[in-house]
């Protein structure tokens, strides 16, 4: 097979797990309403599947702040980090995060895929260990790769086949980096972040935590996980993304090793590309500071979790362990899940269809995230629609 | 480890390998497990988690870019579990 054939091969793959015309991925979104509205084809549809958690993507003080920059430095900064793209608005937000997680430095990053790529392949390199969890997202993945490191999964979440796999390592757990995720994006589980520092202390390993998904969604200031449990001071490096609570783009790494700096002159996803652009720096700014005083989003997001978790539970549907921004129902095959969205979009719901291998354990899964902008009658609509809709995925198909 | 240390770790990767598999391709030791048995990259990693746990060695997964035929996998997990 050459190249070329190889694609076509995945094509055919794609095309026999999706018919033609059912364009569930890279859906085309016409116009955008509000936080919580869009049109697709001729529909306005509710969106469910984005994963704008605090509802700012039309905040006032960010499209102000954006605006602003755009006037004053222009659109890009044509420039890496390292050369000519660090400016006063890169470095304050920095500092910014640093101040937020209290700690002594924060890297900004221009997504935060390379976030993940850029800390990952910064901290370890071929001949050392990364213990990640079996559902972790691509991005660290992909940094695993790029370091060179042997790579080691456990299983998702579980804790005693966490310990089984540090053990087999032997003397090799010094220069192991382990990996978890706050809120895990395909189920809206959280790590056990208790039981995992237990183990990193007793073996002596480093930890980078992905609070991705809940950053602005946990804890009493939206710092994430490590502030819903209180152990932000035993995490070593944490890492996350503008794009879901921030409403933009870019990524970050805090850290209170000082080594974290050094980063800047190895990492090449930190240095290969460019810094984000200032309006993208400056709406970040502006929606950190929402985020920070936003508890009053956070109680409205956990309201509507809340409601719609217990809605479909209720509905007869198989969910992900906790209640979260992130809901999704389990459904057996590929066929049910395509249904069940087409059905929903149908009924103006606009939700995530997510099919194996990209699901855990070969099943698929009907995503829906709910943000703090969603009304409680929306809410309840897409509550209503997924419980009319059962059957679809209850019978064998 | 011996010759017959070997035979084992094929004939146990052949059975699981069967059980994972889609296809009713007969695994042989020349089979190669991504194009032949249509096992996607998910199912291939738990089954390396398996496979550590059965002989109690770490496999990293980036040894597998090495790794396409069956005999190849019992190579590397040889290897590994005689180094261990
Ligand atoms: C857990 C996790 N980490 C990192 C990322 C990457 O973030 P970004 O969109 O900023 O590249 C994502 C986004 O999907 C994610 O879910």
């Amino acid at each position: 097979m050459n190249l070329l054939e190889k694609l076509d091969a995945s094509a055919a793959a794609r095309k026999a797990l999706l018919p033609d015309g059912v364009g569930a991925f890279g859906i085309p979104i016409e116009e955008v309403y509000s936080a919580t509205e869009a049109r697709i084809g001729d529909r306005r549809v509710l969106l469910l599947g984005t994963n704008n958690y605090l509802g700012l993507t039309f905040a006032p003080e960010c499209i102000r702040a954006a605006h602003e920059a755009i006037d004053k430095e222009g659109t890009g900064t044509t420039g890496s980090r390292m050369a000519n793209g660090s400016y006063f608005g890169h470095r304050s937000l920095e500092r910014e995060f640093a101040d937020f997680y209290q700690c002594d430095s924060a890297i900004v990053f221009t997504t935060g895929y390379q976030a993940n790529l850029g800390t990952i392949s910064g901290l370890v390199g071929p001949g050392d260990t990364v213990l990640i969890d079996g559902d972790s997202h691509a991005s660290i993945y992909d940094g695993c790769v790029l370091s060179g490191a042997d790579i080691i999964r456990f299983k998702h979440n579980d804790m005693v086949d966490m310990e089984k796999r540090l053990r087999r390592l032997g003397n090799r757990v010094e220069t192991t980096l382990i990996i978890a995720e706050g809120i895990y994006s395909m189920l809206g589980d959280q790590a056990p972040l208790d039981d995992i520092v237990k183990l990193k202390n007793a073996y002596g390993c480093i930890l980078l935590l992905d609070e991705a998904h809940s950053l602005g969604v946990l804890g009493e200031t939206g710092q994430g996980l490590v502030e819903a449990t209180g152990l932000l001071k035993e995490v070593d490096f944490i890492t996350g993304t503008f794009s879901k609570s921030l409403c933009s783009i870019g990524g970050y790494c805090v850290s209170n090793h000082p080594q974290l700096e050094q980063l800047r002159y190895v990492s090449h996803p930190y240095i290969f590309t460019a810094s984000p652009s200032p309006a993208t720096i400056a709406s970040t700014r502006a929606a950190l500071e929402l985020l920070r005083k936003g508890s009053h989003l956070r109680k409205q997001l956990w309201q509507n979790c809340t409601q719609l978790y217990t809605q479909l539970r209720e509905g007869g549907y198989l969910l992900g362990p906790h209640p979260g921004p992130v809901i999704a129902a389990i459904v057996d095959t590929p066929r049910q899940a395509l249904l069940l969205w087409q059905n929903l979009l149908e009924h103006n719901i606009y939700v995530n269809l997510i099919l194996p291998p990209a699901a855990p354990e070969g099943k698929s899964l009907v995503r829906c995230s709910v943000n703090a902008a969603h009304t409680s009658e929306q809410i309840k609509y897409v509550g209503d629609t997924f419980c009319k809709l059962h059957g679809l995925v209850c019978s064998p198909s | 480890m011996t010759e017959n240390n070997y035979n084992e770790i094929m004939k146990l990767l052949c059975d699981r390998l069967e059980g994972v598999s889609n296809s009713n391709v007969q695994i042989t030791s020349e089979t190669n497990i991504i194009s032949q048995l249509s096992i996607d990259s998910i199912k291939l990693l738990n089954l390396i988690m398996e496979i550590e746990d059965t002989f109690d060695i770490s496999i990293p997964i980036n040894a597998l870019t090495d790794v396409q035929t069956v005999r190849e996998l019992a190579d590397l997990v040889y290897k590994i579990k005689s180094a261990s």
